[in-house]
């Protein structure tokens, strides 16, 4: 099993550079920092653009393999070049990936959790009213954009704000610089991501709570859960251990894929609730043709859904034997 | 002495008016056993769940169902999971689903006896073991540890009964629980039961629809049909003097090991649906004593005498002059063809298999796929059918029959051996004959359910093979085929959803024989079928093969079948041929150790004989076809190789034994070094009669 394990990581590891060099050659390809000194007044000298774009690794006139084995060698030795203006895309990195983590990691885990319970319950109760309001529900939420809930819900925030006549629920932002002290601080962040994770990890619920329904009710129907009850065990207590327990390995291989669909969404949700984030950074590079930037956003991205992956296969291995033995 | 448990008048409706039982009243004592016979449907199963409170929740029961005299309908869950897997203890029919899958064995075991004992973690899990060794797991502690997956069937129901019993219960609910296994593995269960029942005193309801497991293991017998009780009385009086026309149709139905050759007796028509039940009599309409009462009131069920009770009108009549099942329901008249008369040897041969060999790679890794192994699905096995005959080939699962079918009907050139259909070399075929061939070589399915597309209707269904072969105008074929199976012709415009069972496996026997072939291959035909069903079903056969002098190549594992349809027969072993020869000689003087006790382990339907006869059981399991034993393949679950002397075991390990005819017999081979014939089942009497 740990070899198996290992074989899998080690080709994860393969995936990500190949996604990251593709996502490199796009926006190599397709970007032009170039523009962003050729507008200027007074206009600069093009020699003086070509030395700067060259400093920076960014010149369309070098060929495209040429600057991508510069650009590759020097990840490879965890040096992510520069951004278009000359600041360096790795401390930037730095910077803003904790705020991602901790955004795509608390909605993450609160995504699977609630999604998993709500979609357990669901299925205990099918066709009871509560089944059909969670099911409508999450079609409803899965029908409306990230950016769209992300907005609705800083309005609703602001609306209750004024109302109440303090701020209940911060809405923007990270945290408050003006507050000291670990308690108020660490509150004070907590509180600031109250709505930014409700808007990531809604979707997830949604998306969770329709597979383990379906799974949960595969589940029931069969014989282990009479089993467990002719035992002598109480129907609730014959759901949670023998049921769900084996309703989850299914959902757990889905890991990976809701993780993709959530780094979507946290690019808007950082960006509606003024988050400095690697999501909200990909925005503002693409914005400003800044190649180097949006190939480390990328990177982190692949290096993410790839580790979800990976520990979606660890999950699987941990909750089915059967997956262990071969 | 008083009862333990006392059902009285329970009823079961499901929504939608759909009422599956329709008061049942029984009462077990200690120690006693109670079998509940009747078929798919009957509402034998859904009384047992009723008994332990396990419905859904949508099931609305009543009567009245007493444990020790406690009411146990209407109590709460708190109270009632005191009484589950403690005084009443169920043991399921699939021993796959009925484990979960994700917790070792002996930890759900553990699990079922702290639920009810207060013993610490290690305590339980030390019962958990000492429980797999009453049940004859070999080496528990380590069985212990493993996942259900990693067990085989018949080792499941061994630790399933081990479950049941963990909290010394008074009462076991036993429902179908060896229909999912071979026959070898069903014997050995019927054994752990026995055991399991000594060991605890405890009184059984044995739910099945096996008359033969009921003979040998009841002391009473309740048959039931379309939700009630129709006959209920001691095993004897219920296998000996049944008074209830169905009772006496499904003991005359079932095809019998020992039995006579002939027509089975079947019970025609289909039993009713729940949602729609006639006013009168269910059975009247299948009933061949029915009379215009019966389809007035339905009949209560009521005492004639001692401890019997019936619910028929003619019952005093069908006791006052000793009906049985043969003299009241009409036996079909089969003819045989002219081609059954001319000797074995003068027939053209119709199949023919040549050490036909079919191995599979064994895989291993994901993207770098290695061969560990190879399975011996098939290995060299050599057989042939003549015109006008019924080959059998029969063994336990994994046997290798359905490889050996797969092979013949792909008419690929096989790895090994060779096969000839018709003469024809299927190495040696281009594409035309190929597909020229498939019109004489046809196959029926087991599971009529899965074998039929459910959007095509019937007439479709029947005429595909026409069209496939290039026929244009099909109509009057199709409709000339459904009478021929047995059908109305105005039934080809239906689906197969609309049709029972027994009928959709007609449909599916009308398919095979639109485009008139010799050879007809059945694998496993009547064994999704009830057992009144199953008797027409065999008939059908019996005269299609008469009036069209068509051959069979029948596969099955159920060997009173074998016996009735099969001219000659052909066991199996590990992808091995261990006897071959003609039915009678094969089932009368057994030589292979493992024919012997294949036959040994069936249960007879008739308690008299099940009670005094000798089981010769087999212990364990099939050993893997990857890594099959050297020599002979059965040595390792012989019984004849542990009575040898160390000297001539040696032959056994060291030489694979071929089939070879055996002395004075003509049509008779065995595999076996030491063959010897012995006599396993006693010759029923009406068969000496003859």
């Amino acid at each position: 099993m740990g070899r198996y394990l290992l074989r899998r990581l080690a080709m994860n590891v393969v995936l990500v550079a190949i996604a990251a060099s593709l996502a490199y050659m796009l926006a190599a390809t397709t970007m032009n920092p170039r523009a962003s000194y050729e507008g200027r007044q007074p206009p600069v000298p093009v020699e003086v653009i070509d030395r700067t774009l060259d400093n920076y690794n960014l010149n369309d006139k070098t060929p495209v393999l040429e600057r991508y084995v510069r650009w590759a060698s020097g990840v490879v030795t965890g040096d992510f070049g520069s951004k278009w203006n000359g600041g360096s895309v790795g401390e930037e990195m730095g910077r803003r990936i904790g705020v991602s983590l901790r955004l795509l990691f608390i909605g993450t885990i609160v995504g699977f959790a609630l999604g998993v319970a709500l979609g357990a319950y669901s299925a205990v109760r099918q066709y009871k009213l509560s089944d059909r309001v969670i099911g409508v529900g999450s079609f409803v939420v899965m029908a409306i954009p990230v950016f769209v809930m992300a907005t609705m819900l800083a309005i609703a925030t602001y609306n209750l704000n004024r109302g109440l006549g303090f701020t209940l629920i911060e809405y923007t932002g990270e945290y408050n610089p003006n507050v000291t002290g670990f308690w108020p601080l660490l509150f004070n962040r907590l509180n600031h991501l109250i709505l930014p994770t409700i808007s990531l990890s809604l979707g997830a619920i949604a998306f969770y709570s329709r597979i383990q329904r379906n799974m949960m009710l595969d589940v029931l129907g069969q014989d282990f859960v009479r089993t467990a009850m002719a035992k002598g065990l109480r129907r609730r207590t014959a759901l949670f251990r023998h049921a769900l327990r084996t309703a989850l390995i299914p959902s757990a291989t889905y890991f990976a894929f809701a993780f993709g669909t959530m780094f979507v969404g946290a690019t808007f949700t950082e960006k509606i609730f003024a988050w400095h984030g690697m999501g909200a950074w990909l925005v503002d590079s693409i914005q400003q043709n800044d190649v180097n930037s949006v190939a480390a956003v990328a990177l982190f991205t692949a290096a993410c859904i790839l580790i979800a992956a990976f520990i979606s296969d660890l999950l699987v291995a941990a909750l089915d034997p059967r997956v262990r033995v071969s | 002495m008083s009862p333990i448990l006392e059902v009285n008048d329970l009823t079961v409706t499901f929504p939608g008016g759909i009422q599956a039982v329709r008061g049942v009243s029984y009462q077990v004592s200690r120690g006693e056993v109670l079998g509940i016979v009747g078929e798919s449907g009957s509402g034998k199963s859904v009384t047992s769940l009723a008994v332990m409170g396990l419905l859904p929740r949508n099931a609305v029961v009543s009567g009245s169902v007493k444990l020790h005299g406690k009411e146990l309908l209407g109590m709460d869950e708190g109270d009632l999971v005191k009484v589950r897997g403690k005084a009443i203890s169920m043991i399921f029919q699939d021993p796959l689903s009925a484990f979960t899958p994700v917790y070792t064995i002996g930890n759900q075991l553990a699990e079922a006896v702290r639920i009810h004992q207060k013993v610490g973690k290690d305590a339980a899990a030390k019962k958990a073991v000492e429980l797999l060794d009453l049940v004859g797991i070999p080496h528990p502690a380590i069985r212990a540890k493993s996942f259900p997956h990693e067990f085989s069937g018949g080792m499941r129901q061994r630790a399933m009964i081990a479950m049941a019993i963990a909290n010394d219960p008074d009462l076991l609910i036993c429902d179908e629980p060896t229909t999912a296994l071979d026959v070898t593995i069903q014997a050995q269960i019927l054994e752990v039961l026995k055991t399991a029942q000594q060991e605890t005193g405890a009184g059984i309801v044995m739910i099945t629809h096996d008359l033969g497991v009921v003979a040998g293991m009841a002391d009473r017998v309740m048959v039931m049909y379309a939700g009630k009780p129709v006959e209920e009385g001691a095993v004897d009086d219920i296998y000996y003097r049944p008074r209830m026309p169905y009772t006496m149709g499904l003991l005359a139905s079932i095809p019998r090991v020992d039995g006579a050759e002939g027509p089975l007796v079947p019970i025609e028509g289909n039993p009713p649906s729940p949602k729609n039940l006639p006013t009168g009599c269910p059975f009247a309409p299948r009933c061949p004593m029915r009379v215009d009462a019966c389809e007035e009131e339905e009949p209560p069920l009521v005492a004639i005498g001692g401890d019997r009770h019936v619910a028929c009108i003619r019952s005093r009549e069908i006791e006052h002059k000793n009906l049985t099942g043969q003299d009241v329901f009409p036996t079909p008249v089969i003819e045989h063809a002219p081609i059954e008369r001319v000797p074995r040897e003068q027939r053209t041969t119709v199949l023919e298999l040549e050490n036909l060999i079919r191995h599979y790679p064994l895989m291993k890794g994901a993207v770098f796929k290695r061969r560990v192994g190879t399975v011996h699905a098939v290995d060299g096995i050599s057989f042939d059918i003549v015109e006008g005959e019924t080959l059998a080939l029969v063994g336990e699962s994994g046997c290798g029959k359905t490889t050996t079918l797969q092979q013949i009907m792909q008419l690929q050139p096989p790895q090994d051996g060779r096969i000839v259909v018709l003469g024809k070399d299927s190495s040696k075929l281009d594409k035309g004959t190929r597909k020229a061939l498939r019109r004489d070589l046809q196959i029926v399915f087991q599971d009529p359910m899965a074998a039929l597309d459910p959007r095509m209707p019937v007439s479709d269904i029947i005429a595909e093979p026409l069209r496939a072969h290039g026929h244009k105008d099909t109509d009057a074929k199709v409709k000339e085929l459904l009478e021929l199976v047995g059908l109305s012709a105005t039934d080809g415009d239906r689906y197969p959803q609309h049709f029972s069972g027994g009928q959709r496996q007609r449909i599916g026997i009308a398919r095979a024989l639109a485009l008139e072939p010799k050879l007809l291959v059945l694998d496993e035909p009547v064994s999704a079928l009830d057992v009144s069903i199953q008797a027409g079903v065999i008939n059908l056969l019996e005269d299609l093969k008469g009036r069209l002098g068509l051959s069979y190549l029948f596969v099955a594992h159920d060997l009173a079948v074998v016996r009735h349809l099969a001219d000659r027969v052909a066991v199996m072993y590990l992808g091995r041929i261990a006897e071959l020869g003609s039915v009678d000689r094969v089932y009368d003087h057994p030589a292979h150790p493992y024919t012997q006790a294949l036959l040994s382990a069936i249960p007879l339907p008739d308690p008299e004989m099940e009670r005094t006869r000798k089981r010769i059981l087999l212990e364990g399991d099939l050993p893997s076809p990857a890594d099959p034993p050297s020599g002979c393949r059965f040595r390792t679950r012989c019984p004849k190789f542990a009575r040898l002397s160390e000297h001539e075991r040696t032959r056994c390990v060291e030489e694979e034994p071929v089939v070879i005819r055996l002395a004075n017999a003509g049509d008779h081979g065995a595999a076996c070094h030491y063959a010897e014939e012995i006599e396993v089942i006693t010759a029923s009497d009406d068969q000496e009669e003859q």
